[in-house]
Protein backbone atom coordinates (compact mmCIF):
# COMPACT_ATOMS: atom_id res chain seq x y z
CA UNK A 1 0.00 0.00 0.00
CA UNK A 2 1.18 3.39 -0.06
CA UNK A 3 3.51 4.50 3.01
CA UNK A 4 4.17 7.62 4.39
CA UNK A 5 8.26 6.41 3.36
CA UNK A 6 7.25 7.27 0.11
CA UNK A 7 7.30 10.98 0.65
CA UNK A 8 10.36 13.65 0.98
CA UNK A 9 11.01 13.83 4.58
CA UNK A 10 9.53 17.49 4.95
CA UNK A 11 6.54 16.54 4.27
CA UNK A 12 7.01 13.06 6.26
CA UNK A 13 7.38 14.85 9.21
CA UNK A 14 4.07 17.19 8.83
CA UNK A 15 2.11 14.62 7.96
CA UNK A 16 3.11 12.51 11.18
CA UNK A 17 2.47 15.68 13.66
CA UNK A 18 -0.59 16.13 11.08
CA UNK A 19 -4.09 16.80 13.15
CA UNK A 20 -6.20 13.84 11.18
CA UNK A 21 -9.73 14.96 11.13
CA UNK A 22 -11.59 11.94 12.70
CA UNK A 23 -15.46 11.12 11.59
CA UNK A 24 -16.99 10.94 14.99
CA UNK A 25 -20.06 9.16 15.00
CA UNK A 26 -19.29 6.66 11.91
CA UNK A 27 -22.34 7.33 9.68
CA UNK A 28 -23.69 4.16 8.00
CA UNK A 29 -26.00 4.05 5.15
CA UNK A 30 -26.74 0.00 4.04
CA UNK A 31 -27.60 -0.26 0.75
CA UNK A 32 -31.24 0.07 0.19
CA UNK A 33 -31.28 -1.34 -3.36
CA UNK A 34 -29.41 -4.54 -4.73
CA UNK A 35 -25.98 -3.14 -7.12
CA UNK A 36 -28.19 -3.99 -10.41
CA UNK A 37 -30.73 -1.12 -9.52
CA UNK A 38 -28.93 1.42 -8.13
CA UNK A 39 -27.49 4.87 -9.42
CA UNK A 40 -23.65 5.35 -9.44
CA UNK A 41 -21.46 8.33 -8.56
CA UNK A 42 -17.91 8.59 -9.00
CA UNK A 43 -16.03 11.28 -6.27
CA UNK A 44 -12.57 11.76 -7.21
CA UNK A 45 -9.83 14.22 -5.22
CA UNK A 46 -7.46 14.05 -8.22
CA UNK A 47 -7.93 17.43 -9.05
CA UNK A 48 -9.42 17.01 -12.55
CA UNK A 49 -11.88 19.22 -14.01
CA UNK A 50 -13.10 19.40 -17.86
CA UNK A 51 -11.89 21.63 -20.20
CA UNK A 52 -13.19 24.70 -20.29
CA UNK A 53 -13.55 24.81 -16.40
CA UNK A 54 -11.27 26.23 -13.85
CA UNK A 55 -8.33 24.66 -12.74
CA UNK A 56 -8.16 24.32 -9.23
CA UNK A 57 -6.02 26.60 -7.17
CA UNK A 58 -3.01 25.45 -4.98
CA UNK A 59 -2.58 29.05 -3.91
CA UNK A 60 -5.18 28.78 -1.15
CA UNK A 61 -4.19 28.98 1.81
CA UNK A 62 -5.42 25.33 3.49
CA UNK A 63 -6.31 23.99 -0.10
CA UNK A 64 -9.02 24.85 -2.86
CA UNK A 65 -11.85 23.24 -1.22
CA UNK A 66 -14.34 23.79 -4.16
CA UNK A 67 -15.29 21.19 -6.68
CA UNK A 68 -16.70 20.55 -10.12
CA UNK A 69 -19.21 18.66 -11.84
CA UNK A 70 -18.14 16.49 -13.95
CA UNK A 71 -21.52 14.96 -16.52
CA UNK A 72 -21.61 11.40 -17.39
CA UNK A 73 -21.13 11.62 -20.72
CA UNK A 74 -17.53 13.38 -20.76
CA UNK A 75 -14.82 11.66 -22.83
CA UNK A 76 -12.46 10.43 -19.97
CA UNK A 77 -9.13 10.80 -22.42
CA UNK A 78 -9.99 14.95 -22.06
CA UNK A 79 -9.94 15.27 -18.66
CA UNK A 80 -7.19 17.66 -17.39
CA UNK A 81 -5.01 17.34 -14.01
CA UNK A 82 -4.67 20.25 -12.62
CA UNK A 83 -3.28 18.90 -9.20
CA UNK A 84 -0.04 20.21 -8.81
CA UNK A 85 1.14 18.19 -5.67
CA UNK A 86 4.84 16.89 -6.11
CA UNK A 87 3.94 13.74 -3.73
CA UNK A 88 3.14 11.78 -6.29
CA UNK A 89 3.50 10.23 -9.79
CA UNK A 90 1.29 11.89 -12.35
CA UNK A 91 2.30 10.00 -15.51
CA UNK A 92 0.62 6.92 -14.62
CA UNK A 93 -3.37 8.96 -14.48
CA UNK A 94 -2.54 11.07 -17.24
CA UNK A 95 -1.95 8.22 -20.07
CA UNK A 96 -4.87 6.55 -18.03
CA UNK A 97 -7.07 8.77 -16.30
CA UNK A 98 -9.22 5.90 -15.61
CA UNK A 99 -6.37 4.99 -12.69
CA UNK A 100 -8.10 7.82 -10.67
CA UNK A 101 -11.58 8.47 -12.63
CA UNK A 102 -12.79 5.31 -13.42
CA UNK A 103 -15.79 6.65 -15.73
CA UNK A 104 -15.06 4.26 -18.33
CA UNK A 105 -14.80 1.53 -15.96
CA UNK A 106 -18.18 2.09 -14.49
CA UNK A 107 -19.62 2.39 -17.80
CA UNK A 108 -18.61 -1.07 -18.46
CA UNK A 109 -20.29 -2.21 -15.41
CA UNK A 110 -23.59 -0.65 -16.63
CA UNK A 111 -23.11 -2.55 -19.83
CA UNK A 112 -22.61 -6.19 -18.08
CA UNK A 113 -25.59 -5.23 -15.53
CA UNK A 114 -23.43 -5.25 -12.25
CA UNK A 115 -24.85 -1.71 -11.54
CA UNK A 116 -28.09 -0.40 -12.41
CA UNK A 117 -26.96 2.96 -14.26
CA UNK A 118 -24.26 6.57 -13.86
CA UNK A 119 -25.44 9.51 -12.50
CA UNK A 120 -25.81 12.50 -14.71
CA UNK A 121 -23.00 14.09 -13.27
CA UNK A 122 -19.79 13.09 -10.98
CA UNK A 123 -17.99 15.33 -8.38
CA UNK A 124 -14.24 15.99 -8.81
CA UNK A 125 -12.26 17.74 -5.75
CA UNK A 126 -8.33 18.65 -5.19
CA UNK A 127 -7.14 16.21 -2.02
CA UNK A 128 -4.41 18.34 -0.67
CA UNK A 129 -6.82 20.54 1.93
CA UNK A 130 -5.14 21.05 5.14
CA UNK A 131 -7.73 23.12 6.66
CA UNK A 132 -10.70 20.65 6.11
CA UNK A 133 -13.25 22.97 7.97
CA UNK A 134 -14.27 24.43 4.91
CA UNK A 135 -14.57 21.18 3.32
CA UNK A 136 -16.63 19.64 5.70
CA UNK A 137 -19.18 22.94 6.63
CA UNK A 138 -19.47 24.19 3.24
CA UNK A 139 -18.76 22.64 0.10
CA UNK A 140 -18.82 18.57 1.04
CA UNK A 141 -22.19 19.12 2.31
CA UNK A 142 -23.52 21.16 -1.36
CA UNK A 143 -21.54 18.53 -3.44
CA UNK A 144 -23.65 15.98 -1.71
CA UNK A 145 -26.77 17.64 -1.38
CA UNK A 146 -26.58 17.57 -5.79
CA UNK A 147 -25.92 13.65 -5.84
CA UNK A 148 -29.09 13.10 -3.44
CA UNK A 149 -31.43 15.59 -5.14
CA UNK A 150 -30.42 13.24 -8.34
CA UNK A 151 -31.63 10.16 -6.09
CA UNK A 152 -27.66 8.45 -6.46
CA UNK A 153 -27.72 5.04 -4.25
CA UNK A 154 -24.06 4.82 -4.43
CA UNK A 155 -20.52 6.67 -4.71
CA UNK A 156 -17.07 5.28 -5.35
CA UNK A 157 -14.77 7.62 -3.71
CA UNK A 158 -11.23 7.91 -5.31
CA UNK A 159 -8.29 9.52 -3.79
CA UNK A 160 -5.32 9.76 -6.04
CA UNK B 1 -4.30 14.68 2.51
CA UNK B 2 -6.62 12.61 -0.27
CA UNK B 3 -7.35 10.07 1.66
CA UNK B 4 -8.68 12.08 4.46
CA UNK B 5 -10.55 14.55 1.93
CA UNK B 6 -12.15 11.09 0.41
CA UNK B 7 -12.90 9.84 4.12
CA UNK B 8 -14.60 13.48 4.77
CA UNK B 9 -17.06 13.32 1.83
CA UNK B 10 -17.94 10.43 1.97
CA UNK B 11 -19.06 10.48 5.84
CA UNK B 12 -20.76 13.77 4.50
CA UNK B 13 -22.11 11.48 1.48
CA UNK B 14 -23.70 8.39 4.05
CA UNK B 15 -24.63 11.46 6.54
CA UNK B 16 -27.46 12.14 3.83
CA UNK B 17 -28.49 8.45 3.30
CA UNK B 18 -26.02 7.60 -0.13
CA UNK B 19 -23.89 4.57 0.63
CA UNK B 20 -20.19 4.94 -0.10
CA UNK B 21 -16.69 3.27 -0.44
CA UNK B 22 -13.70 4.94 -0.71
CA UNK B 23 -10.74 3.47 -1.69
CA UNK B 24 -7.45 4.50 0.39
CA UNK B 25 -3.93 4.43 0.18
CA UNK B 26 -2.46 4.69 3.39
CA UNK B 27 -4.06 2.33 6.15
CA UNK B 28 -2.25 4.50 8.89
CA UNK B 29 -4.81 8.19 7.89
CA UNK B 30 -7.62 5.31 7.03
CA UNK B 31 -7.61 4.45 10.95
CA UNK B 32 -7.30 7.54 11.90
CA UNK B 33 -9.99 9.35 9.70
CA UNK B 34 -12.47 6.85 10.03
CA UNK B 35 -14.13 6.99 6.41
CA UNK B 36 -17.59 4.64 6.76
CA UNK B 37 -16.32 1.96 4.34
CA UNK B 38 -12.89 1.75 3.29
CA UNK B 39 -11.00 -0.63 0.74
CA UNK B 40 -7.10 -0.13 1.68
CA UNK B 41 -5.47 -0.70 -1.76
CA UNK B 42 -1.81 -1.95 -2.05
CA UNK B 43 -0.55 0.66 -4.36
CA UNK B 44 1.48 3.88 -4.23
CA UNK B 45 0.12 7.07 -4.50
CA UNK B 46 -1.26 8.50 -8.02
CA UNK B 47 -2.09 4.70 -8.96
CA UNK B 48 -5.29 3.58 -6.49
CA UNK B 49 -6.35 1.46 -9.30
CA UNK B 50 -2.80 -0.34 -9.55
CA UNK B 51 -2.17 -0.22 -13.20
CA UNK B 52 -3.04 2.38 -15.99
CA UNK B 53 -4.88 1.58 -19.39
CA UNK B 54 -5.41 -2.05 -17.38
CA UNK B 55 -8.95 -2.27 -17.58
CA UNK B 56 -9.11 -6.21 -16.32
CA UNK B 57 -6.92 -4.98 -13.24
CA UNK B 58 -8.79 -1.54 -12.75
CA UNK B 59 -11.84 -3.47 -12.56
CA UNK B 60 -10.90 -6.19 -9.57
CA UNK B 61 -10.02 -3.29 -7.47
CA UNK B 62 -13.36 -1.95 -8.17
CA UNK B 63 -15.44 -4.90 -7.93
CA UNK B 64 -13.71 -5.60 -4.57
CA UNK B 65 -15.32 -2.10 -3.33
CA UNK B 66 -18.84 -3.22 -4.94
CA UNK B 67 -18.85 -6.30 -2.55
CA UNK B 68 -18.00 -4.50 0.38
CA UNK B 69 -21.45 -2.57 -0.45
CA UNK B 70 -23.05 -6.05 -0.31
CA UNK B 71 -21.20 -7.73 2.63
CA UNK B 72 -24.40 -7.31 5.69
CA UNK B 73 -21.49 -8.48 7.83
CA UNK B 74 -19.26 -4.82 7.73
CA UNK B 75 -20.04 -2.72 10.90
CA UNK B 76 -18.94 1.47 10.51
CA UNK B 77 -16.04 1.74 10.33
CA UNK B 78 -15.59 -1.00 7.94
CA UNK B 79 -11.70 -1.12 6.66
CA UNK B 80 -10.84 -4.05 4.48
CA UNK B 81 -7.74 -4.56 2.60
CA UNK B 82 -7.97 -5.38 -0.76
CA UNK B 83 -5.79 -8.58 -1.95
CA UNK B 84 -4.85 -8.82 -5.68
CA UNK B 85 -5.67 -11.89 -7.32
CA UNK B 86 -2.46 -14.42 -7.94
CA UNK B 87 -2.41 -15.10 -11.96
CA UNK B 88 -1.80 -19.03 -12.53
CA UNK B 89 1.15 -19.61 -13.92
Amino acid sequence: MGDLSEFPLKYKLFLKAYPWRRVDPVPWAPLKKPLKDSRVALVSSAGLVCPGQGPFDDSIRGGDYSFREIPADMDVAALIDTHRSDLYDHAGLRQDPNLVFPLDRLRERVGSGRIGSLNRRHLSFMGSITAPGRLIKKTAPAAVRKLAEDDVDIALLVPV
Amino acid sequence: MCNQAVGLVAAELERQGISTVAIQLLRSVTEKVQPPRALVVPFRHGYPLGVPADAEHQQAVIEAAFRMLEDPNLQPPAIVDYEPKKKNK
